[in-house]
């Protein structure tokens, strides 16, 4: 038992904590802020497995950008606490035995699969070769342009469009 | 004794966080004073003087006057959150500093780097990540008080802070790709030689002047650590104190804290960006330049002991003569020739980052507030187009060299 690895379980239950409270909470800010709480341990994860750039864009463009947004916008709209309803027959009787059995089904391939007995044997949640920025950079912007680029105008295609539709009702 | 040696790195790290703690603290009660003091002047008036020589011990009187205040907590606020956002501020801008070089990495203590807490290969953009979650400290107190000023002041403070931070990192790229990494000790040793290689002018081999992205840096880095003339959150005359105006005591004493600590992160990363970090400005030949640091503080101990029989009478008289004795043994140690190669970058960042933070002061006894819709035009209409062009500039100088 490594460091690293007593540290993948901890923040991997801190991250699925965090998206239970994100459920259940009912004051919206506090759904938000659990949230966060996910990104964040998410972060900590991708760091454990090696991968320093995705984890620090995970908190600037996630935690640091995204979710400043839904902050925002739930302080300018004050909105109010949730309403419980009563859970419809659909959801109680089928989705949740369904739910349970996807759970079970992925549970049962990750366990069969490599990782599944790295994981066993203990070594798996840390990858001790990081790959550097550099390597990352050279991956995007000379072997993988055209799709980096690519995504880049749909992204800014989307943009427009929101402005666009934004813009209609004035 | 075995233990240590096999734990190196836990165990050196956290005295180093110990240490760095203490020190920061004690500097963050001082920057209070400093301000005080420097504002006064430049308005013709004493600032603190009464408690203790020079009111030198007035931060430990108001530490004290904090700790010791009633605690109000809003009965309509949200607890949870409200009790949240201050821990939030405070911790993420203290963590910022594990990231800082105070010195060179040749300094070690059982194989570990003294001057710095964690040496990461991404260091830069892990501060980026940290500052960039900070907003949540500012944007939950106005919210969770549950009143109207401190709304409106994070309302403001999380647009303001959101928009500046585009320009704040865009300004920092042109550096990156001048030295191609994102470590902060290899982006000072890029910066080797005098004061003409560091990244503020760019003279040496393979560099780009960064003299715009600099003033680009330090303009948006006040604007995110809400400070005049950018300190609309807090604006007085409009907002009371803005996001924290429903704070007392302590909670209140860190938010003031995550203020003064965040100055000290901007102005650190200004110096290991622009100003050649813990590097002297002068070129390395000059060997007299090592005896700078002790005198430096031998020269203030003098100061200090003509000052305190000139000008002071009873206790205040005993307090300054203990600064001096202070003085003139750290800068007897400071010229001794085993310490002496080792004060040497400290000294230097230490020198860069003071002269920052005069530079904040000095703004903010200078300068007015912005109104709303020119801050947000100005950031987003001047200084974001800026520091895109010093970014293209860069990048477009470097193409045509390498050919």
């Amino acid at each position: 038992m490594s460091i690293p690895f007593i540290l993948f379980f901890v923040f991997a239950a801190i991250a699925v904590l965090g998206a239970v409270l994100l459920i259940l909470a009912r004051e919206p800010i506090h759904s938000a802020l659990s949230l966060i709480v996910v990104m964040v341990s998410l972060a900590v994860l991708y760091l454990l497995l090696g991968a320093e750039f995705i984890a620090a864009v995970q908190i600037i463009v996630y935690a640091g950008a995204v979710m400043v947004l839904f902050v925002f916008v739930i302080m300018l709209l004050n909105a109010g606490v949730e309403e419980r309803t009563n859970w419809s027959k659909m959801a109680k009787y089928a989705g949740l035995p369904l739910a349970f059995f996807l759970l079970l089904e992925i549970a049962h391939w990750m366990w069969r699969s490599a990782i599944g007995t790295k994981i066993a044997n203990g070594v798996g949640a840390v990858n001790p070769a990081a790959v550097s920025t550099v390597d990352l950079s050279t991956l995007l912007f000379r072997d993988y342009l055209f799709p980096f680029e690519a995504t880049s105008i749909l992204i800014l295609i989307a943009i427009l469009g929101a402005l666009v539709l934004a813009k209609r009702g004035e | 004794m075995d233990f240590i040696a096999q734990h190196a790195v836990l165990v050196v790290s956290l005295v180093k966080i110990a240490v760095l703690l203490f020190v920061v603290m004690t500097v963050l009660a001082y920057l209070s004073w400093f301000e005080r003091k420097v504002v006064a002047h430049i308005q013709s008036r004493w600032g603190p003087y009464y408690v203790g020589a020079h009111g030198l011990l007035q931060p430990l009187a108001d530490g004290i006057k904090f700790l010791f205040k009633e605690d109000v907590t809003p009965p309509a606020s949200d607890r949870l959150v409200y009790i949240l956002a201050p821990f939030l501020a405070l911790s993420l801008a203290l963590t910022t500093l594990a990231l800082i070089p105070f010195g060179p990495t040749t300094v070690q203590v059982l194989g570990q780097p003294v001057f710095i807490i964690a040496n990461s290969n991404i260091g830069l953009l892990f501060l980026f990540a940290i500052t960039s979650i900070g907003v949540y400290g500012v944007a939950l107190a106005g919210w969770s008080s549950n009143s109207k000023y401190p709304l409106l002041g994070s309302l403001r403070s999380s647009a303001q802070m959101v928009s500046y931070e585009v320009s704040l990192t865009l300004s920092v790229v042109g550096v990156l790709l001048v030295a191609g990494t994102f470590n902060f000790n290899e982006l000072i040793e890029r910066q080797r030689g005098a004061f003409w290689h560091w990244n503020l002018f760019g003279f040496g081999h393979g560099q780009v002047t960064q003299i715009v992205g600099f003033l680009c840096y330090i303009t948006a880095a006040i604007a995110e650590t809400n400070r005049v003339p950018f300190d609309l959150p807090e604006a007085e005359t409009e907002l009371v104190a803005g996001f924290h105006t429903e704070y007392s005591a302590f909670k209140f004493a860190m938010f003031f804290m995550a203020e003064y600590a965040n100055m000290i992160t901007v102005s650190c990363l200004a110096t290991i960006l622009f100003f050649g970090g813990w590097l002297s400005p002068f070129p390395d030949s000059w060997t007299w330049q090592l005896y700078l640091p002790g005198a430096g503080l031998l020269l203030t101990s003098l100061y200090c002991l003509y000052d305190s029989i000139a000008n002071m009478r009873g206790i205040a008289r005993l307090q300054f003569l203990a600064v001096t004795a202070l003085a003139l043994g750290g800068g007897a140690i400071c010229l001794n020739s085993s310490v002496m190669p080792l004060v040497q970058g400290p000294f230097w960042f230490v020198t860069k980052v003071g002269f920052f933070l005069f530079v904040y002061v000095w703004i903010r006894g200078t300068l007015p507030r912005f109104r709303y819709d020119q801050l947000m035009s100005f950031g987003w209409k001047l200084l974001l187009p800026v520091s895109l062009v010093n970014l293209v500039a860069t990048a477009l100088v470097i193409l045509v060299r390498h050919g």
